[in-house]
This record gives structure tokens, sequence and C-alpha cells, in this order.
């Protein structure tokens, strides 16, 4: 019995039975495929988070995004800056209490280097409703490369607490057809 | 020294129960009930905060709600119970003396300190920083100092746990290996000592600067250690919860490992190789490589997963086993069906064990997976899987061996029987619903941690699909059902321990056991079981790939 010490002595030359046997193997078999699973997405799958980040302060990063929508800034829409950049550019968005910033808009099928960063404390990126969610640290500045595949309106939500506006973190993202001006 | 001490031999079970260890074990058990149900109340306010037709609680108060209940259950309540069950599986289980009872009661005090302060801190309003505390975010330095106190007073029980091996093994009061159950507990404890030292690592110096000492803290490195801490102090909830398991088929039924050799190697996987799954908490994180990330996310190539699920069959294997031997041997699962279905310590195991499997084991594997973890990261599909894991899992297994242990060692009987027979199932069913529907809305992109997904008053609002709110509503009644399993299992067991009828030492009330020679093993056929394992695996590779198709379906990103 499990309370009680093993009757055997030798408890470790004890046959182990068949079905047990397989099992362990058909288990550890598994792992092998789910550990191969993810190796291969890496080499054969679109969705990869990128390994590419960079130590960042506030000022620098804040500095970068105002360059970008000084350039590419096409309208204003609640307050916020609305930039259309064009493909391949890198793009900011500033994670702040409580709030993303500025607007992006881009185009369908078409690549952008999104840079990410928080000015305070830590955020998460959840684009909506695709679906993607990102860790947002302070002073670490983290740029992967997105393909939209969806055209509309996308929201931003927060999924780091991060206090008190936490639920009032909110931003946009447009997704349009070739062009869009 | 102490050879002298008092004890009793229990008429049932021929342990031999020492006063010293019986009193520490009772004080750890209701001091970890009263948590769980100060935790649970507030886990019950939150959940019908999120309800959207509720919405019981202002902001502040879900914060301060949710951080509660984070710390008074996940902490507090699992903690101090498993400090019981380490007093067990060493001093009962062992029929020794406990080692340094003056330490043990030390232990309990500083526990008890440092969990009333830091409830004082949250309940003050300036802490409400959820119990992961990431900095920046900054909560009153009594919070800190009092989760502080109370691992050091863990760490002593931990340390009172091996003093108590080693006094067993000196005065010879078993022979030949420790019983499995004592080995899983000791699995528990080695983990322990880890854990808690990374919890000190981190949380000191966070201490230090909420009172101002440490200037600044890298919110990475943060995240790094402390999940060192707290995934781990999972690993040690997982090590409990399945001795447990362990322990009521041996105690209810009788039943024996198939093989010790598996058992105890599935135990000791966990040890080698648990601590790397810190890593699933960082598979988004900017700045760390995606070689790091796969290899630790996997526990190197998934060796501990391999852990739990070898004992998913030996476990019902087990019982499979003793109950054909019983007679119970037509078909596949008239096993199965005889078993104690009445005796909550059976069915709550049961149900334990099936939730943590099928759902807390394969959600968990899945998120886990570094690329998939980029759709669930943070929603509350989060949540959904570790009520799957220390709900159902940890915590139902804890309240399940409580029915052993009210007899046992507070020799009561339980009171409300019939109360108590249906415990298990409402809260099963609770807590199943909690869940999965949070599991649901998560894919939808539901965030944890959010008061109002509806955003009513964002200056840039974002509707989240219907479903979502329904699937939220229906987790807010489940855990309407689930509050009433656990404010069950409390008038139970408070009643019992307080006002049950006492047992003399001739009342039999654990069901005897039917221990004979060991090596079973060699004749047990559990096609049964195998059938169920079967249907495990099949679940298991069909949801693994399906969420691959999902990740495919979003917008590439590299
Ligand atoms: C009546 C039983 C319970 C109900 C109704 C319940 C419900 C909930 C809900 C709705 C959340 C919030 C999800 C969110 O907004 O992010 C939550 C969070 C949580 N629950 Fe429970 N829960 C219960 C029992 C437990 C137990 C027994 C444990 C631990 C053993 C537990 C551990 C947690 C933890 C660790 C969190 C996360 C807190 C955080 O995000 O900081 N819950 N629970
Ligand atoms: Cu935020
Ligand atoms: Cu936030």
């Amino acid at each position: 019995m499990s309370v009680t010490p093993p009757k055997e002595r030798i408890w470790w030359n004890e046959p182990v039975p068949k079905s047990e046997l397989a099992w362990v193997i058909i288990a550890f078999v598994w792992g092998l495929v789910m550990f191969f699973a993810m190796v291969f997405w890496h080499m054969y799958g679109e969705q990869n988070l990128s390994n590419e980040a960079y130590r960042i302060t506030a000022e620098q990063y804040s500095a970068k995004t105002e360059a970008m929508v000084e350039k590419y800034q096409v309208r204003e829409e609640s307050g916020y800056p609305v930039v259309h950049p064009p493909e391949g550019e890198d793009i900011y968005l500033i994670a702040r209490l409580w709030q993303w910033w500025p607007i992006l808009e881009l185009e369908k099928g078409k690549s952008y280097r999104l840079h990410l960063s928080s000015l305070d404390w830590m955020h998460g990126f959840s684009l909506q409703p695709v679906n993607i969610n990102v860790q947002v640290h302070p002073d670490y500045e983290m740029v992967m490369t997105i393909k939209p595949t969806t055209t509309g309106e996308f929201g931003i939500v927060c999924n780091e607490y991060c206090g008190i506006g936490h639920h009032q973190m909110l931003g946009r993202m447009y997704v349009v057809d070739n062009g869009g001006s | 020294m102490a050879t002298s001490e008092q004890f009793r031999i229990c008429q049932t079970t021929g342990l031999r129960v020492y006063q010293k260890t019986e009193n520490l074990i009772k004080a750890n058990a209701v001091v970890a009930v009263v948590f769980l149900a100060i935790g649970g109340l507030f886990g019950l306010t939150v959940a019908l905060t999120r309800w959207k037709a509720v919405h019981l609680l202002p902001a502040d108060w879900f914060y301060l709600a949710l951080t509660a209940h984070g710390l008074d259950v996940l902490v507090v309540w699992i903690v101090f119970f498993e400090v019981a069950v380490l007093y067990f599986a060493s001093s009962v289980i062992l029929g020794c003396r406990i080692a340094t009872p003056r330490w043990a009661w030390a232990g309990f005090v500083l526990m008890l300190v440092g969990a009333l302060i830091t409830n004082v801190a949250v309940l003050m309003g300036k802490s409400s920083v959820m119990f992961t505390s990431y900095v920046p975010l900054k909560a009153e330095p009594s919070f800190y100092l009092g989760i502080i106190l109370f691992a050091v007073g863990a760490l002593i029980a931990v340390f009172v746990f091996f003093g108590t091996l080693v006094v067993a093994k000196q005065e010879k009061t078993y022979e030949g290996s420790v019983p499995l159950v004592t080995y899983g507990a000791t699995v528990a404890a080695v983990i322990a000592v880890f854990t808690l030292a990374s919890g000190a690592i981190i949380l000191v110096p966070t201490f230090l600067w909420s009172i101002g000492y440490v200037s600044h803290i890298d919110t990475l490195m943060y995240r790094t250690i402390w999940w060192g801490f707290g995934h781990s102090s999972q690993q040690i909830n997982v090590a409990a919860h399945i001795t447990i398991w362990y322990m009521i088929a041996a105690v209810v039924l009788g039943a024996k490992p198939l093989s010790e050799k598996v058992s105890r190697g599935a135990f000791l996987l966990y040890i080698l190789f648990l601590q790397l799954a810190s890593a699933h908490h960082l598979l988004v994180d900017p700045g760390i490589s995606s070689e790091w990330k796969v290899f630790n996310t996997s526990y190197a190539i998934y060796l501990a997963v391999l852990g739990s699920m070898i004992h998913g069959l030996t476990v019902p294997g087990q019982i499979e086993a003793v109950q054909r031997e019983k007679g119970y041997n037509n078909g596949l699962f008239e096993w199965l069906r005889k078993c104690p279905w009445g005796n909550p310590a059976f069915s709550g195991m049961f149900i334990s064990l099936v939730l943590f499997g099928f759902v807390g084991g394969i959600s968990g594997v899945v998120m886990g997976v570094e690329q998939i973890n980029i759709i669930i990261h943070n929603t509350i599909y989060v949540p959904g899987h570790f009520h799957a894991t220390v709900v159902a899992g940890t915590t139902l297994a804890f309240m399940a061996v409580t029915y052993l242990l009210i007899p046992l060692i507070f020799r009561r009987e339980i009171m409300f029987p019939r109360m108590a027979k249906l415990q298990p199932y409402v809260f099963g069913l609770g807590v199943s619903g909690i869940s999965m529907f949070m599991m649901g809305a998560g894919t939808l992109g539901v965030p944890r941690r959010h008061w109002d997904i509806s955003q009513a008053d964002a200056v840039l609002p974002y509707d989240f699909p219907g479903v979502a709110n329904l699937l939220m509503g229906l987790n807010g009644m489940s855990a309407l059902i689930a509050g009433l399993g656990g404010a069950m299992f409390v008038i139970v067991t408070v009643g019992s321990v307080f006002f049950g009828k006492k047992i003399e030492d001739t009342g039999a009330a654990v069901a005897p056991s039917t221990v004979d020679e060991y090596g079973s093993a060699e004749h047990a056929k559990v096609p049964g079981t195998l059938v169920l394992v079967g249907i495990f695996f099949v679940s298991f590779i069909l949801y693994f790939f399906v969420n691959w198709k999902y990740l495919a379906e979003v917008w590439p990103l590299r």
C-alpha cells in the first residue's frame, strides 16, 4: 500500500507491468512530438514571436514614436493621431497609463515592423479579435514583423493589470485594403 | 530525548498518532479552511463582478477582491494545508514523533502572522497589486513583509518535515524504504525549498524597494524570478495532491501501487524537471530567445509532463487492480461502478483526478506551447486553466482527504453525512463550469484581471462578441454552484471538528484497508484503465492540433 513501506525491500528490481511500460513509452514519444512541433513551427510556421528586443528609455521611445506620427499622420480621431505608414516601415506603439498611442492604420497583406514598449508600468498588448497577445515591458523595446491578413477596425485591449484604469486602456488599429487614401 | 512522548494507536488504521503531531495538524488544517472560506468568498464576488448583468463590485473593490482572492486561496489556504499534509505524511504515516515541535509552532505562528499582515495591507486598499505584485506596481511595504514572514514560516515547516524523516530513520519506526505517500510528500518538500528560495530572492529586494532602499527593479528580471517562485509552488501542489490521490486510494480501498518503481520514478521527474516550467509565463516577453523558451517551457522535452501522464495511469490503474481483486471483474468498468461513490473522500479524489487530467493538464500543456501561447497569454483562458488544476485538482483533493483526517486526527464523526456525500459533486460541477467557461471566453480574447470588458467609458471602446458575455455570465452561475460546494465543505468540516460526535478509540470511521502482499503487479490486468487513458490520449492529441490550427489562422508574425 502507498501508506506502508513497500513489501518487497528491493522494489526497484520488481518487473514493470507491460501495460505501464507501454504507456511510459507512448507518453515519452508524445512528448517528443510536442517538442518537435515547436521546432517545426519555427521552421515552417508563420506565427513565431520575434526575438528582437532592445533596451531603451521612455524618452527615447516616445521620441521615436512622435517622429513617426509627425511623418505619417493622416487624420485625427477622438484626440488620437491616426498614422498610415508605408509598407515595410518601422511603426511604433506606446503603452502608457492608460492608453495605446497612436492609432495605426495598416494595409492588408503588407508587412510592418511593429515596435512595442511601455513608458511606465507593464502592460499587455492584446489585439482583438485577432487575438495576438504580447507582454509589454518598460525599458524594453520589442520589434516584430506583422502582416495583417484581415481588414477592418481592431481593438487593442490591455490584458496586464496596470492599476485602477486598466480596464479603460483601449487602443485601436485599422487595416484597409490597397491604400485607403 | 523525547521517546516517551504521548501517542495513541488508531484502532482502525493501526497508525501511531502522537499528541504533538495531532495538534499541529489540527491547527494548520483549521487555519487553512478558514482562509479557504474567506478567499473563496472573494472569488465569488470577483466572478459575480465579471458577470455583466450583475457587475457586483465597483472597480477599486474588484481589484482589491481579486488580489485578496489570489493570495488567500492560492497561497494561504494551500500552503497551510500542505503543512498539515507534510506532518501527516511524516509523523503519522511513519509512526514517529515530530521533530522539534516548538519550531513547528514557530513556523505556524509566522505563517499566520504573515498572512494576517498581508491581508490587512490588501484590505486597507493601497495594495491592490494582484498576488503577482509585478513591479513597478507598488504595494504597502507590509504587503511584502507579510508574504516574506509567511514564506519563512513555511520553510521552517518544511525543515521540520525533513527532521521528522531523520527521526523516523534513526528510531527505526519503519523498515525498508519510506511508503510511497511519504516519498511523494518528500518530493513536494524538496521542490518547496527551491521555491521558497526563489521567493526570498525576489521579494526581499522588492520589499526594500517599497521602503526606498532599492531604487529600481527590472521588470523582466522580476517576472523571471518571481515565476521561479510562483510556478514552482504549483509543482508543490501537484506533488502534494497526487500524493493524496495515492493515499486515499490506499486508505479507502486498500489499493497498492502497480509498480513502486514506476510511481516513484514519475515523482522523481518532478524534482528534476518541473522548475524549468516557470518559462511558460515568459513566452511572449521581450528579450528572451526562442531556444531558451522552447527548451524550458517543454520541461526539457516534456519529461515532467511524462511524470503526470504516468500517474494518470497508475492511480486509476491501482484502483482497478484492487477492485478486480475484490471480485468486480465483469466487463471493462464494473470495478469503476462499484467504487464507493458515496464516500466523499473517494469521489472527491476521483473527480480531482479526472478534472486535473482532462481539463487542467491538457489545457496547461497546450497553452505552454511557445507559439500557441501568443493566442492565450493573459486572456481569461489562463485563470480557466488554473482553476482546473489548482481548484479542481489540488483544492478538491485536499477537501477529499479532509474527510479522512476528521475521523483520524480530529477523532470526530462527520456531521451532515448527506451533505458531505454530495459536496464533491457540487463543487466539482461548479469548478468545471468556471474552468471551462473562462477558457471559452479566453479563446475569444477576453482579458483576465479586468473589471469591465464592455468598456463603456473608454475613449476607444471595443466590443467583444456577444458569446463572450454569455460565457462570462455562465461563469458567474458556475461560481455560485462552486461557492455552494465550498460552503458545504466549510459547514461539514467546521461542524464536525467543533460539534461532531467524538470518536472513542473503538469506533471505526475510516474504511478498513486490505493490506496484503506486495507484488500483485505482475498479475494485475487493468483493461478499463487503459481504455480511460486511451480516451485521455486521443482528447489530448485532438486538442493539441486544434490549437495549432487556431494559431495558423492568426496574422503572420515573426
Ligand atoms: C468559489 C470558488 C472560486 C471561484 C468562484 C473563483 C473565481 C475566480 C475568478 C472569476 C477569477 C478572476 C479571473 C480574472 O478576472 O482574472 C479568479 C482568479 C483566481 N483564482 Fe479563483 N475562484 C474560486 C476558487 C479558487 C481557489 C480555491 C483557488 C486556489 C486554490 C483560486 C485561485 C485563483 C487565482 C490564483 C486567481 C488569479 C488571481 C489573479 O489573477 O491575480 N480560486 N477566481
Ligand atoms: Cu495597461
Ligand atoms: Cu492594463
